[in-house]
């Protein structure tokens, strides 16, 4: 891993900080980057008791065996990204769950990888936001199919993405986007998010 | 546009998939023996079916996972989804197409 103060987030071009904005006022959006989190992929057989265990011992909670759902876990948020693979996503400031899920794991037929260096997130959330990601991805936002709690793959924008619905009265989002698209990503929705007013917050 | 229910990840938008060809189709065990007909009878030689056709798409955008679908190729509609390494289900098939 880098070291912290060399590393530079994917948007730290756009200058985010500068426009950052304590109220919101009326936008409709709000958005904001979440850069530099510590992303572990999980995958093994869910159907395994050893594997099951194992990772529960470690993440605090069992992993969220129903497709699209996520789940807390003791310092990672756990999301379910296919029927043998998982994202463990934890903040920066938290010891690495990789070296430590590879040591529960060890022995048997798994897979511990880590990917954060390879991600940036962009937190869109406000009343409009169902609508502007709507404009961009084919998936239903609307609550009674993509309720607070639920986490797809999909593409936004045509970039692939993973979507985290926050578990928030106001729609609130987290879309994880590999480094190389997250400034186009970043403007598209933006841009999408103008006719709602688009406040920057920290 | 086709909306494919992934057998992982439900229905989903067909710009999600990336398609894979005929299904069921086995890679010959002896490959190294064959004589270039057997093996462009293998690759090149699909079916063209009008009709009910057992194909294979993979879910790209989303979790990534390969599947077979029998579609129907006159009408489009997508009579089941199933996973790969399983037999294709009993289909009530049309016999006027």
């Amino acid at each position: 891993m880098v070291e912290a103060y060399l590393r530079q987030s994917p948007l730290s071009q756009l200058a985010l900080p500068s426009r950052a904005a304590d109220e919101t006022g009326d936008a409709g959006v709000s958005m904001a980057e979440r850069p530099f989190r510590r992303i572990v992929n999980l995958r093994g057989n869910p159907k395994s008791e050893a594997f099951v265990s194992a990772a529960k011992s470690v993440l605090g909670a069992e992993l969220p065996l129903a497709p699209n759902s996520a789940a807390a876990g003791k310092d990672a948020t756990l999301l379910w990204l296919g029927p043998d693979e998982w994202w463990a996503v934890s903040e920066d400031e938290t010891p690495p769950l990789a070296d430590k899920l590879r040591d529960a794991l060890s022995g048997q037929h798994a897979s511990v990888t880590d990917v954060g260096e390879g991600y940036s997130c962009i937190a869109v959330s406000g009343p409009n936001a169902i609508d502007t990601l709507a404009k961009g991805c084919t998936l239903d936002f609307h609550d009674s199919v993509f309720a607070p709690g639920s986490c797809a793959q999909s593409d936004m924008a045509k970039a692939a993405v993973v979507f985290h619905r926050l578990e928030d009265e106001t729609p609130s989002f987290e879309i994880y986007v590999r480094s190389s698209f997250a400034e186009y990503l970043w403007r598209w929705i933006e841009d999408a998010a103008g006719e709602y007013g688009v406040a920057v917050t920290g | 546009m086709l909306e494919i229910k992934c057998p992982y990840c439900g229905p989903r938008f067909e710009t999600e998939f990336s398609y894979g060809g005929e299904a069921h189709i086995e890679r010959p065990k002896d490959s190294e023996n064959l004589s270039d007909e057997q093996w462009g009878e293998y690759v090149f030689m699909n079916s063209n079916t009008k009709g009910v056709f057992l194909e294979r798409w993979v879910h790209t955008s989303g979790c990534r996972r390969w599947f077979n679908v029998a579609r129907d190729t006159v009408s489009y509609q997508i009579l089941a989804v199933y996973e790969t390494g399983t037999k294709a289900p009993k289909l009530d098939l049309r016999k006027d197409v």
